[in-house]
This record gives structure tokens, sequence and C-alpha cells, in this order.
């Protein structure tokens, strides 16, 4: 259901500042979200200045080096660093997108750093983000046939081929997934955008066999019918895809099979 | 509540309702239909504009108009029914969800036929 304010518990306040050295120059200030489950306080913003010119030009490059010259204690999920994995996704400058892949330059203004929005904080800037991942295995992501598997590769035309790119690029990074209201409203039974991109990836399949089955599972006013194509998701995409467009095709699915 | 189910439970929770595409299809058609009939029912109120008491009725009695009034009435409260719907759905919970629900279809239902049966009882001179 909407909630229009945060919990008491959640109600953000203001942290340390740390300054840059004496002398420096190039000067960046970046506020971080900050939380931590072990000391019973409320979340409060942390100030940092950065010096840019020996920091890296990506959102990441100076979070990693405020971790590693500045504040230890501060926490975030990165691996690949260059927006395959999706595990920097964070919201920064008031935007969901990969800190891999936005430039520091890109922002005006102090850069100001949030978890993803509207999911339970583990510490700092990572989301716990097990109902989205249990979400994509109740949609089973994987090719199901019941037709004897070929003694080679299950063959395809270029053009089925084709249908689907711009799906299977998703690196389920949640960005769309949580910038999207209905998904912060009704989250525990609204699929969200990306578990349906997800959900429409197999259903544009010509190798799946079980599309019947896959409509059936997502005809639901929660699981599907909550997207008011408000398309938040496809405007925030760091991957540039259209999990709106994904949707629309899985609705227009399910008329297709009634008339 | 303290919830500790797994994620995946959570996830499947009840299952698939296996119910939607005909509320939204029907959403779809009824706002394709309302287009031309909201602009008739605007013109033929400009164009009615100053009549008096016997021209007005005069003009509810023309079966053509009759017809087109019962649509304006029962697709455009149908309309709103299944709109207003999808707006409980998104911003309340639990009964008083389905309360809200109940209540807008019935008062939909009654407003429909009440104004149904007069569209009828002037266009039959009753």
């Amino acid at each position: 259901m909407a909630e229009f304010t945060l919990p008491a518990n959640s109600k953000i306040g203001v942290g340390e500042t740390y300054k840059a050295a004496a002398g420096v120059k190039n000067i960046k200030t970046f506020k971080v979200y900050r939380w931590t489950p072990d000391d019973g306080q409320k979340p409060k913003i942390d100030t940092y200045e950065v010096d840019m010119d020996t920091c890296g030009p990506m959102i990441l490059d100076a979070l990693i080096k405020i971790k590693n010259e500045t504040d230890s204690s501060l926490t975030f999920r990165r691996s690949c660093r260059e927006g395959v994995c999706g595990s920097c996704a964070m919201n920064i400058d008031g935007t969901n997108t990969l800190a891999c892949t936005k430039y520091i330059s890109d922002v005006k203004g102090d850069i100001k750093i949030y978890p993803l929005p509207h999911m339970p904080v583990v510490k700092d800037l990572v989301p716990d983000l097990n109902v989205p991942y249990a979400q994509l295995a109740s949609i089973e992501p994987w090719l199901k046939s019941a037709t004897q598997p070929p003694t080679r590769e299950r063959l395809q035309s270029p053009e089925e081929r084709a249908k689907l790119d711009g799906l299977w690029e998703c690196i389920l990074c949640f960005c769309c997934s949580t910038s999207c209201p209905s998904y912060w409203w009704s989250g525990d039974r609204y699929l969200g955008p990306a578990i349906l991109l997800q959900a429409y990836r197999w259903l544009a399949d010509s190798r799946d066999e079980a599309k019947g089955e896959r409509l059936d599972n997502l005809e639901d006013p929660f699981r599907l019918y909550r997207c008011h194509t408000i398309m938040n998701c496809t405007k925030t995409c760091p991957k540039s895809l259209n999990p709106a467009k994904a949707i629309a095709e899985i609705k227009k699915m399910l008329v297709e099979r009634t008339i | 509540m303290d919830d500790r189910r797994t994620p995946l439970a959570r996830a499947r929770g009840l299952g698939s309702a296996k119910d939607g595409v005909g509320h939204w299809w029907a959403q779809r058609l009824t706002a394709i239909a309302l287009i031309p009939l909201v602009v008739w029912f605007a013109v033929s109120l400009v164009m009615l504009s100053g009549a008096d008491y016997a021209t007005a009725r005069a003009w509810i009695g023309s079966p053509l108009v009759m017809v087109l009034l019962i649509l304006v009435i029962g697709i455009g409260l149908h309309h709103g029914q299944l709109g207003l719907q999808v707006v409980l759905e998104d911003y309340t919970d639990g009964a008083w969800r389905v309360v809200w629900i109940v209540l807008v279809k019935f008062i939909a239902a009654v407003f429909g036929l009440a104004a149904i049966v007069a569209i009828l009882r002037i266009g039959f001179g009753g």
C-alpha cells in the first residue's frame, strides 16, 4: 500500500563531515547515506570532500577512494566496475543507476548517494534484495521444453533471435524495479519491471514451449497489472533497456490469447 | 506482524489469480467507446442550452438519443468503477480494500440503473 512518509526509524539525520586535506584545490563533495544495524541509531548523511585530482572519473571510483583513504566503514556492493554485474546499483543524484558507469562530471554540485529506494537496508548503500531475487525465481527464468532435446543446438532463425535483443542485456541491477512507485507500494505482490522484463525474455524466446503456463502465472491484478505505464523503469535503466515495453508486450499476449 | 516466511514463499504468495486481462481489456475498450460518446454528449448539451423543458424532453424521447444516453451512462460508469478499482488496489489495503471496491461497484450499479430507468421513463413518456 502507498506510504508517503518515511517510518520514524528511517528519518535521516546529519552525520560526520570529512574535510579534504589542506591544500587540495579540486574538491567535489559527496553526501552519502549511512546506516548500520549495530548501534541502534537512525540513518544519517555523511559528507566527504574528495580530491578530484587523484580520483578516477566515475562515482564508484570516488566511493572506493573514500573507503580506501577516508572511511573504511563505508559499505557498498561492487564487482565488475564496467556495468555488467549490476552490483553497484544505487540512487545517485536522485536517479537509480550504476555507480561504475555514472560520471562524476555529470552531476552538478554536491553528489547525493542513497541506497536503492524502498528496499530494506542491510547497511549503508547495500539494500536487501532477497524478495526481488525470489520473485525472479518464481517466474522460472530458464528454457522449458517438453520436446526431446536435439543432439546439437536448439535452432532459431535470425528473426527469432532478434526478438531477444533488448531483453538478454538486463543485468538484474533492480534500478528499474526500485524506481517504480507501484513496486514501492505493492512490492510484496507486484513483480516489478525487472522481473517482468525477465518473464518476457522467456515469453519472447521461440525455443521455449511453456508460454501458456508462463502467461497463466503472470495474469494477476497484482503480479502484472500494477504496472500503470509510469515509465520510471525505462527512464532510469542504466543499460538503456525498455522494461515498460516488455510489460506492454506481456499484456498484449494475454489479450491475444483471449480474442 | 513478524514475517518469517522465506522470500520464495512471499514471492509466490497464494499463486496467480489467473484474472486481470478481462479488466484491462474492458478498461481500454470502454475508454475508446467513450471518446465519441462523450463528444456527442457534450455537443448535445451545448446545443440544448437555453432550450425549454418540452424541447429537452422531446430530444430525450428520440430512440437514437435514448440509446446513446444509456450508452454514455452505462459505459461511463463501468469505465469509472474499473478505474476506481485500480486506484483502490494501489492505495488501500486488507479488509478496507474489499469494502471500498465492493462499495464502488454497488454505487456504480445503483447509479447506472437509476439513470437508465429515468431515461426510459422520460423517453417512453412515463
